[in-house]
């Protein structure tokens, strides 16, 4: 069922943008689980995971910002009400210069989560209406989730 | 001549007494009507997804009690399920018969709470004293078990920390007796009020498909119409076997939200009397849980979620082998079910702002992490 899914997503995502446009497919505990580069993914493929009447990820459960050091990802958790079916995306991007889509004209709930994103590992979403950041100040300087973070304990009273 | 009413900024909070935590929102009104609002957050963030990556995977357990103060149990659970989750173990039998009877537990507190403090909120003082009655005797019930009223850090990777004391489980049989007898009560107290069904009917309205697109979950989503509940619908730990139902309605409206949180009290009930009858002696933690100094689970990521009493939290976890998480991110149900507030807001008078916000059950401690 799962293998199913996986390859229906294939299929449909390299009909639309080529045939290498995902880096790496696999099973990840049940779940269908693509890798993508950064340059790969966009607003058409996204559509299409709502769209699609095989697919309908209508519900975007969870978007996480990882940074691995050598590269940073964006991993989103699909699941669709009316199929139920789940579904994991991998975003890879440049440490250097972290940017990505924008989902949230898609799903409006990935507004404040990636407004998170942004504040706490800094990646950049393109498109978002006001990438600002959610919990710290505005002249924060710095993204603790990053694993390079440093901070003065001594300026912070500790 | 007409007059014109000019726009001017209201700034609520970050310190309201409606607020139950710090959450402060901007609101541009005109007259009384609300043409633009901002909400922000932040007040509360501890860092918490920092501190776990220098934290062993045990010692984690109690900030997870530190989200939503009201619903501990069930933060305890996902977290504590997520590992085991990566490890591939599963908790012996009883200890997940003791999970779920506090979750559940646990469950009804939290609604209570929000029962209490919902009709504090728009004006009804004595409600708030008879939710808080009842919640006490479950605080009572999980004090025995783990030892604290609130943040109970009792759940551990691979199953419970304490077996239940000599005659808990009748005692937590003989409280859903008297809870089912007690909640008869708030219908008859406050469900037919004139004033309280003016202030919550057709206030506040999220149609279904607002309500998937934002990604709202739990009693919202489901007084929204859609009838989803990860209990039933992707059963995890033991919930497959018991009967309950998923309360839902179709206005989604402040009104539907609070008679969907009623009902669910009632079958949390049903839950715990099944669980009480069912459970049997045995281990209550696995083997490879005990020495927590080797939780190690092999590198990999997963997703696990759970239906907490304000949605669905969930736990993305980045194992690389070590004793530490590489990367832990929670999502946490009152900080997405919160977002769709501005949008709520727009055009409705001021006086619902208190009965729109206080409708979302919203923990400012989960909203902040």
């Amino acid at each position: 069922m799962s293998q199913l899914l996986l390859d229906t997503v294939l299929k449909k995502f390299e009909d639309i943008s080529g045939p290498e446009v995902v880096e790496e497919s696999k099973i990840n505990f049940n779940e269908p689980f693509l890798t993508l580069a950064s340059e790969k993914w966009n607003l058409e493929l996204a559509r299409l995971l709502v769209e699609d009447e095989k697919l309908r990820f209508d519900f975007l459960c969870c978007l996480t910002g990882i940074d691995y050091e050598e590269h940073m990802e964006v991993v989103y958790n699909f699941y669709s009400m009316e199929l139920d079916q789940y579904l994991c995306i991998k975003v890879k991007m440049p440490r250097s210069n972290p940017k990505i889509i924008s989902v949230q004209p898609v799903w409006k709930t990935a507004d404040w989560h990636e407004r998170e994103a942004y504040d706490l590992l800094g990646i950049e979403f393109i498109g978002h209406p006001n990438l600002t950041r959610i919990f710290l100040e505005d002249d924060w300087v710095g993204h603790p989730l990053r694993k390079d973070y440093k901070f003065d304990k001594e300026e912070m009273g500790l | 001549m007409s007059i014109k009413t000019e726009q001017m900024v209201l700034n609520i909070g970050p310190q309201h007494p409606s607020t139950h935590g710090v959450f402060r929102i901007e609101v541009v009104i005109e007259g009384e009507y609300i043409r633009k609002a901002k909400p922000v957050i932040g007040y509360l963030h501890r860092g918490t997804e920092k501190l776990a990556e220098d934290l062993i995977y045990t010692q984690f357990i109690p900030y997870t009690d530190r989200l939503d103060y009201m619903n501990a149990m069930t933060n305890n659970y996902v977290y504590c399920a997520a590992v085991e989750k990566l490890m591939e173990i599963e908790a012996p039998e009883r200890a997940e018969y003791l999970r779920v009877i506090t979750m559940e537990l646990n469950r009804i507190a939290s609604h209570l709470v929000w029962w209490g403090t919902y009709l504090l909120d728009i004006g009804a003082l004595s409600p708030f004293l008879y939710a808080f009655r009842d919640r006490d005797t479950i605080l009572d019930r999980l004090n025995e078990i783990s030892g604290a009223r609130m943040t109970f850090n009792y759940m551990r990777i691979g199953g419970v920390k304490w077996d239940a004391p000599e005659g808990w489980i009748d005692k937590v049989k003989e409280t859903v007796k008297l809870l089912r007898e007690n909640f008869a009560e708030y219908h008859q107290l406050v469900t037919g009020n004139e004033i309280f069904i003016g202030r919550t009917k057709g206030v506040g309205i999220i149609t279904k498909e607002d309500a998937i697109n934002w990604g709202l979950s739990g009693p919202i989503l489901r007084g929204s119409g859609v009838k989803f509940d990860l209990r039933k619908n992707q059963p995890y730990s033991i919930y497959d076997r018991f009967d309950f139902d998923i309360p839902t309605r179709e206005e989604g409206d402040c009104f539907a939200r609070y008679e969907v949180r009623l009902d669910e009290m009632f079958e949390s009930l049903k839950i715990i009397e099944q669980a009480c009858d069912q459970i049997t002696e045995g281990e209550i933690v696995h083997k490879k849980g005990q020495r927590i100094m080797m939780i190690k689970p092999p590198a990999g990521e997963t997703y696990f979620r759970c239906e907490a009493s304000k949605g669905e939290i969930g736990v993305y976890l980045v194992s690389n082998g070590k004793n530490k998480p590489y990367r832990l991110k929670l999502r946490r149900p009152s900080f997405v079910n919160v977002e769709i507030l501005a949008d709520m807001l727009i055009d409705r008078n001021i006086a619902d702002l208190v009965a729109i916000f206080g409708s979302l059950d919203v923990v400012l401690g989960e909203v902040d992490a």
